[in-house]
């Protein structure tokens, strides 16, 4: 998934050379649809064809029941234009990601530093701070987590908040932080890529004089930001999509005063609720193409900052 | 402890250690502090739930879990849990089955517009669901088969989760090719050494992919909430729905005995697995 990936096929030369040494030339290519059938039948089915339904019905009227009703740009100019819920959904969801995305790797970086040189003990908080990215997904803890951020809950008798769950403002904050709190999975990703990096150029900037915090700035983090952005541009992407926390913790709607109302929520409730599916898949549409602009943004951001140490040679 | 025997000039060393082991069990503690309060009030009896401040019950309330194993709906809680054990393992067949066909072919066979093939499989990995969710609702929903557990376990078996193709195209990567070719001078074609050569030495990917299809189709909401409507075809996850919009709080205690119960099986497969989720999480986004 990281870059270095993406020709990774096209580049494997070696591969091709050496088949057909053995055989004559022109190798079967019928066995290779064969295992990739399954894939190619749901790539068409499920994904391709979909999509430009999805693209069809966004310039429709429709409800499932009867046909759709061609309406041209009209979905999308409600959207823009009349729908202060949309906006509200924009501004939500926007929030969230720049809440939770940032703090969420900050938190990943920094255990991952913490554990990289432990010698004791390493696995045991490698597997005890992941635990929470298998589990923080479930309905069950976002139902703790809005019990605990009640009114009345833990954090409320902590610091006195009178519920975050309840206050417009709060409530997508507690939402965030149940995000922050499934930081292991970006974590041990750093962790892995941190225990990459040679032992031999912290040495050699050692004998140059560099401090801790020098070694961090020129050595740690050149060699590992393609991890660093595999991760960010992972988390963002999921970010947008986020759905369960924010329909745990809006009590289904999200509420209070649509606070908590994210995109997908806002998509799910016009599409399935309101039954308005030409709607519902223009919005989908819009999701689809602001993620594919912040992944390009991303994408084009990382020639500056992002090092690949051993360029293609992969 | 171990400052009182080494050299002092290793103490700051050894003090730093201790500094960043407590550090750490700190921020541990409260990590792991949604889980034991879950775990205690599962067993609080209905007034202490909200009132007392005490992370401890006064007394253990099993009641809480007689209660939520009667169910939700009039459904009993063992019909739930057989529902959800149900799509998760059809969903684990599924995927085993199909990213390993089409992660062969990826990683070893020859064939035409592999490359952009390939490059297509990896960018539907970042492909927001909700662009492809609406039409395959209408197609489920034309062959009649909303309501039904077809829409949650056959996208499985045509290896849309390309998440799982790639961690198994990886894995397949790092194999020594020359088993192949042994296996293909004695004869063998594509599909016995992919059978008797190459997927033996991919269980390490297999079980990997099947422990994380587990784990997110148990933890899926999104997808259940859309197809599946009656009580008796929900699962786990859908049944703590109900306790959403509840806001009364004398049903806590049996609520959060059913998440509990509704956990038990991650955790389990976390305990039993945990190395090789941790790893696999690592390597999936690694090794080129």
């Amino acid at each position: 998934m990281t870059t270095t990936d993406i020709p990774a096929p096209a580049a494997r030369k070696p591969a091709a050379t050496t088949a057909p040494k053995r055989r004559p030339k022109r190798e079967s290519q019928g066995p290779a649809w064969v295992f990739l059938s399954p894939w190619v039948l749901g790539a068409i089915v499920l994904t391709l064809l979909p999509m430009a339904v999805s693209l069809y019905l966004s310039f429709t009227d429709y409800d499932l029941f009867n046909p759709p009703r061609w309406v041209g740009l009209r979905n999308y100019v409600q959207m823009f234009t009349e729908d202060p819920r949309y906006w509200r959904s924009v501004m939500t969801t926007l929030t969230y990601v720049v809440i939770a995305v940032p703090l969420q790797l900050a938190l990943a970086l920094a255990v991952a530093l913490a554990l990289k040189s432990m010698k004791r003990g390493k696995g045991f908080y490698r597997s005890a701070f992941y635990a929470p990215s298998l589990l923080g997904a479930s309905m069950s803890i976002a139902l703790v987590w809005r019990a605990v951020f009640n009114d009345g809950g833990t954090v409320d008798n902590l610091l006195g908040t009178g519920g975050w769950v309840n206050k417009p403002g709060w409530a997508l904050l507690a939402v965030a932080l149940l995000t922050v709190w499934q930081f292991g999975a970006p974590m041990v990703i750093f962790l892995a890529g941190l225990q990459q990096i040679p032992g031999e150029l912290y040495e050699a900037a050692a004998v140059d004089g560099a401090g801790k915090w020098r070694q961090f700035v020129s050595v740690t983090v050149p060699m590992l930001s393609p991890v660093l952005f595999f991760n960010l541009v992972l988390q963002t992407i999921q970010a947008f999509q986020v759905f369960t926390p924010a329909f745990a913790i809006g009590a289904g709607k999200g509420g209070p005063a649509d606070s908590t109302l994210v995109y997908t929520l806002y998509l799910y409730d016009r599409g399935f609720v309101a039954s308005h599916m030409g709607y519902a898949s223009a919005m989908a549409w819009v999701l689809l193409i602001v993620i594919g602009a912040v992944t390009a943004v991303l994408f084009r951001t990382s020639r500056s900052w992002v090092f690949y140490a051993s360029e293609g040679d992969r | 402890m171990t400052t009182t025997t080494t050299p002092a000039v290793r103490k700051p060393v050894a003090w730093g250690r201790i500094a960043l082991h407590i550090g750490c069990l700190a921020a541990l503690l409260v990590m792991l502090y949604p889980l034991a309060w879950l775990l205690a009030t599962s067993l609080k009896p209905a007034d202490e739930v909200i009132a007392s401040l005490d992370l401890l019950p006064s007394h253990l309330e099993w009641s809480n879990y007689s209660t939520a194993l009667d169910g939700v709906n009039d459904v009993s809680i063992w019909r739930l849990l057989s529902n959800s054990l149900l799509i998760a393992g059809g969903a684990v067949l599924g995927n085993v089955i199909s990213c390993s066909l089409a992660a062969y072919a990826f990683a070893r066979l020859r064939f035409r517009f592999r490359g952009p093939l390939f490059a297509f499989m990896i960018a539907t990995i970042m492909l927001p669901h909700h662009a492809v969710l609406i039409p395959q609702y209408i197609i489920f929903n034309q062959l009649g088969l909303v309501n039904t557990y077809w829409p949650l376990i056959l996208p499985k078996f045509l290896a849309t989760e390309a998440f799982f193709v790639f961690l198994i195209v990886q894995f397949m990567r790092g194999l020594p090719r020359e088993l192949e070719e042994a296996a293909r001078i004695d004869g063998c074609g594509p599909f016995r050494s992919f059978f008797k050569v190459v997927l033996p030495l991919t269980r390490p990917a297999l079980i990997t992919t099947a422990i994380f299809t587990f784990i997110w189709t148990w933890n899926d909401f999104f997808t259940q909430l859309i197809y599946l409507f009656d009580p008796d075809k929900f699962t786990l996850t859908l049944a703590l729905r109900s306790f959403v919009d509840a806001s009364s709080t004398s049903a806590f205690g049996p609520m959060f005995a059913m998440s509990v119960i509704a956990l038990l099986p991650i955790v389990l497969f976390f305990l039993a697995f945990q190395r090789l989720l941790v790893e696999g999480m690592a390597s999936s986004g690694l090794k080129g």
